[in-house]
């Protein structure tokens, strides 16, 4: 069995359907990308994994090994292994990213009925997976995300995604506000969290992103289903011909 | 028009023809004052969000005896030179840092110059019936008076308490003065705690000097049944430093005032603040800034979590008179309703006569952000914990600004000390 596996996937906002029968399976140790235009629904699915209030799952399944995720919470999705790194990281006044990623680490060994961690060795830790992401030792001091740039904001999203090592990551618009430069540094700290036993979804509009971070499989998505899945051959075919055929298709 | 909650708070007050005539004089002007005014009404502009009727509906009597008192555990780890006020008595006085002088106010026949030129004369009893009725009634406090080019590393730690009696409430006026000569350095911590029903009306007068630092931190903490009205007020010289820091938790209702008057040049004036409040409590903070002469800054936010059915009031003011150009005031008064039953009246008021200023001000009120609760929640952390690690980064954004660290560090606890009472999931000390 495949590590995640979305069947007939439906969900709604405020009565209106935005994904209309998603079917995903995503190998353990494979990179999945979505690409599709502005509306498509690829932030919505987005959520919708991540378990966010407000999206109405109305029918079909999302199971990560095995295990029933519309079932659970946010917090006991994440607990289990799902990560979603944010197309907006949210600022938390007062929150320091220390704290952040201490609580959140703690969160996991209490749920695994282990005792909290050592403060010292989980600061070297933190501090080493910092320093490859360019990640300060003044930004983790600071509060989350708060005052942070474009840049800074996704290279903290990614090394909370290396110290909390999850299975199944979903990286939403990733690529959005990135210069060349943070683009490059934030995609090597993806690509060195790639292992057999991780898998990645990666949702992005542009084919850029995809240079850096080289999927296995590419789903195109719109009008809130996958209309086509293929190699790497589609992203660059995306880039040439644009959405028009899929935004017409369904039209 | 005297009225008999008036009288009944004045009982038992020393009569205006003990002591010396200077005090003599100051009692009989403020119980005139007290008796004209009688207790606020909420038709009076400075009261109309707090409700006195639960208070003037008590016959309190004179406190009995007095108690030992021991600090709150938050801020056990202070290192600080203590004077303890059991029901409006001093009760223990450690030996004070060089450069301090201390006097019991209760009955002082022979207190000093310094003394007699300053008791009564800061804290107004005209326009304020409580204050009025303090510097009637007091029977006990100290003044302590820094000494010119002092530096008083070690804080002092005033440790108030009341305890009420079974059957009735009990009414003490504790009166405190402290005089921060020129270029004199000191922090003083007021901790104001409690058991049963009880009035506490306190007064604390300030002066500060030319130069002078005075860190003036205050944990309100009093038992659920006391009523706590306290008036601060301090007069600040030239290029003086107040930082004054308040933060309240207890009481049944607590009305918590600081007036201040920048009269002088270049004076930095930090007035920050935080209030607690769950249950029915009320907690009502006012204060008032005097930019009397040029270029000052006054920065004033205050945070407040109402729980529950608590309501929460906020009124300040700051006014600018002519002479004070180039002022430079900030005001900012946040509240965060964690029930939809909590209440706040948020009151900002800016009065400004002179042109060239830099005044801001502000009040908001919110509820916690959906998409910050999702953030912490997607990383892990579960919603009740996360709730509570918002609303504790929510009063740490105030707490941050008390100067002296140790004294931060203690105040942090006591708020981490609330929230562990009050808020489920809310992180040990220091989590946050």
């Amino acid at each position: 069995m495949a590590l995640l596996e979305i069947e007939n996937l439906h969900a709604e906002i405020d009565g209106k359907p935005i994904l209309k029968g998603i079917d995903l399976s995503i190998e353990a140790g494979q990179v999945h990308a979505i690409m599709g235009p502005n509306g498509s629904g690829k932030s919505t699915l987005s959520y919708v994994l991540a378990g966010r209030d407000g999206y109405e799952v109305t029918e079909g399944s999302i199971r990560l090994d095995g295990q029933d995720l519309l079932e659970m919470e946010a917090d006991e999705r994440a607990v289990a292994g799902v990560f979603l790194a944010m197309q907006y990281p949210v600022e938390l006044p007062g929150v320091t990213g220390m704290t952040f990623l201490r609580e959140a680490v703690n969160a996991r060994r209490k749920a695994a009925g282990e005792d909290e961690i050592d403060a010292m060795g989980f600061l070297k830790m933190v501090r080493a997976k910092a320093k490859t992401l360019g990640v300060t030792d003044e930004m983790l001091k600071r509060a989350v995300n708060v005052g942070f740039s474009g840049g800074e904001k996704k290279r903290n999203e990614i090394l909370q995604m290396a110290v909390l090592e999850p299975k199944f990551c979903v990286l939403d618009e990733t690529d959005s506000g990135l210069d060349i430069d943070a683009l490059k540094v934030v995609s090597e700290g993806v690509n060195a969290l790639r292992s057999a036993g991780r898998s990645m979804l990666v949702i992005t509009h542009y084919q850029r992103l995809l240079n850096h971070i080289e999927p296995d499989v590419i789903h195109v998505l719109a009008h809130g289903r996958i209309q086509k899945t293929g190699g790497k051959e589609l992203a660059l075919e995306l880039e040439q011909n644009g959405y028009a055929d899929y935004v017409e298709a369904a039209a | 028009m005297s009225d008999k909650a008036t009288l009944a708070l004045l009982t038992g007050a020393p009569s205006s023809g003990d002591g010396p005539q200077w005090l003599a004089t100051v009692r009989r002007t403020a119980v005139e004052h007290a008796e004209r005014a009688g207790l606020p009404g909420v038709r009076t502009e400075a009261w109309k969000f707090t409700n006195l009727n639960a208070l003037k509906a008590l016959e309190p009597v004179a406190p009995r005896g007095t108690a030992e008192i021991a600090r709150p555990a938050s801020f056990g780890g202070l290192d600080a030179a203590e004077l303890h006020l059991s029901n409006g008595t001093l009760t223990r006085a450690d030996a004070l840092p060089h450069g301090v002088e201390m006097v019991s106010l209760a009955g002082p026949d022979d207190a000093p110059g310094w003394v007699a030129e300053t008791l009564g004369r800061i804290a107004d009893t005209d326009q304020h019936p409580f204050t009025a009725i303090n510097t009637g009634a007091f029977a006990g406090g100290v003044a302590l008076r820094i000494a010119r080019g002092a530096t008083v590393e070690r804080p002092i730690l005033l440790l108030v308490d009341t305890q009420g009696v079974e059957g009735a409430a009990v009414a003490t006026h504790p009166r405190v003065l402290v005089v921060v000569e020129d270029g004199a350095m000191a922090d003083l911590v007021e901790v104001h705690t409690g058991s049963g029903a009880y009035v506490n009306n306190a007064v604390t007068e300030l002066v500060i000097g030319k130069d002078a630092r005075l860190g003036h931190y205050k944990l309100q903490a009093e038992s659920g049944e006391a009523f706590h009205i306290a008036m601060t007020a301090a007069l600040c010289a030239d290029s003086s430093t107040y930082d004054n820091f308040a933060l309240s938790t207890g009481g049944r209702l607590a009305r918590n005032e600081i007036r201040a008057t920048l009269d002088g040049r270049h004076i930095e004036y930090r007035i920050n603040g935080g209030y607690l409040a769950c249950g029915d409590q009320h907690m009502d903070t006012a204060t008032f800034i005097d930019h009397a002469k040029p270029d000052c800054a006054s920065h004033e936010l205050y945070k407040g979590v109402l729980a529950d059915r608590a309501h929460g009031v906020f009124q300040g003011k700051i006014l600018v008179r002519p002479d004070a150009q180039k002022t430079d005031g900030y005001q900012m008064n946040r509240a965060l309703l964690l029930s939809r039953e909590a209440e706040i009246n948020s009151k900002p008021e800016l009065e400004i006569y002179a042109d060239d200023v830099k005044c801001s001000h502000g009040a908001t009120v919110g509820e916690l952000e959906d998409d910050q609760l999702f953030y912490l929640m997607a990383r892990g952390i579960s919603k009740e914990r996360a709730r509570a690690m918002l609303v504790a980064a929510y009063v740490d954004e105030a707490i941050d600004h008390i100067q002296r660290e140790p004294i931060r560090d203690a105040f942090r606890a006591a708020a981490a000390d609330w929230m562990q009472r009050h808020i489920a999931g809310a992180p040990a000390e220091g989590g946050v």
